[in-house]
């Protein structure tokens, strides 16, 4: 089923997007299946492995499910401090 | 005050001081994190700081709230700075009192070591070559590792 997505941005993942943020209609079950689609698009360097995931501003699994309107961000490796 | 802040303006390790006193407090320790001119071999000129800002003051108030819990503290406090910064600069500040001195310290040192695991907050820094990087992102991505997926864990805990 088609979804609308807000998609964020930051760092690495911006730099590399060229784009703070996106709207996206996909079809994306999970984070994990929407960063393939993303990392395809925009040529991301950095590993799901590497990356967290966030969903309406709660850290969820790779494997949760999306839902239509969710806001998502992938986490690269942070270095605060 | 708020236990956890971002900041773009300068620190004032005076004034952060003070919000923490308290009759009950018999110890206060503060740590300080400064821009240092070197990397991993690389002379680095500036820094930029970016962040998350909800999920970065979200997951700063659940450290420092585990270290009030944790060490039996009277209260506790950290600032981090986004934005441009020069060498020398503050970039975060953490203080902690508490009753004795022992719990003060070891609060300092948990806030800082998770805030720098669990903080979506991201460092760029400027090297003197006209090179620029961000920390832990550019160089990982060339030796990613299998066992990545510790990384994933949805308590906040990203390295142990």
């Amino acid at each position: 089923m088609m979804k609308t997505l807000h998609i964020q941005y930051f760092a690495l993942l911006r730099e590399q997007a060229g784009m703070s943020e996106q709207q996206l209609h996909c079809e994306a079950l999970t984070p994990a299946q929407l960063y393939e689609q993303l990392r395809a698009e925009h040529a991301f360097s950095l590993s799901p492995g590497q990356l967290r995931a966030v969903v309406n501003e709660e850290f969820v699994n790779w494997e949760h499910i999306l839902n239509d309107g969710d806001r998502v961000v992938f986490i690269p490796p942070v270095a605060g401090g | 005050m708020k236990y956890f802040a971002l900041t773009d303006v300068t620190l004032d390790a005076e004034k952060l001081k003070h919000a923490l006193r308290d009759p009950a407090a018999g110890g206060f320790v503060s740590f300080e994190g400064w821009v240092r001119n070197e990397n991993e071999g690389r002379t680095v000129r500036r820094l930029e700081y970016e962040a998350y800002a909800a999920m970065a003051e979200k997951e700063g108030l659940r450290i420092v709230v585990e270290a009030i819990e944790r060490f039996g503290l009277t209260a506790a406090l950290c600032l981090h700075r986004v934005g441009s910064l020069g060498i020398g600069d503050m970039a975060v500040w953490v203080g902690a009192s508490s009753p004795h001195r022992g719990e003060a310290f070891e609060a300092c040192r948990f806030i800082i070591d998770q805030v720098k695991v669990r903080v979506p907050i991201w460092k760029k820094e400027h090297y003197v070559d006209g090179d620029s990087g961000w920390v832990n992102c550019e160089r990982c991505a060339e030796h990613a590792h299998p066992h990545a997926h510790d990384h994933l864990s949805t308590d906040g805990n990203q390295h142990r």
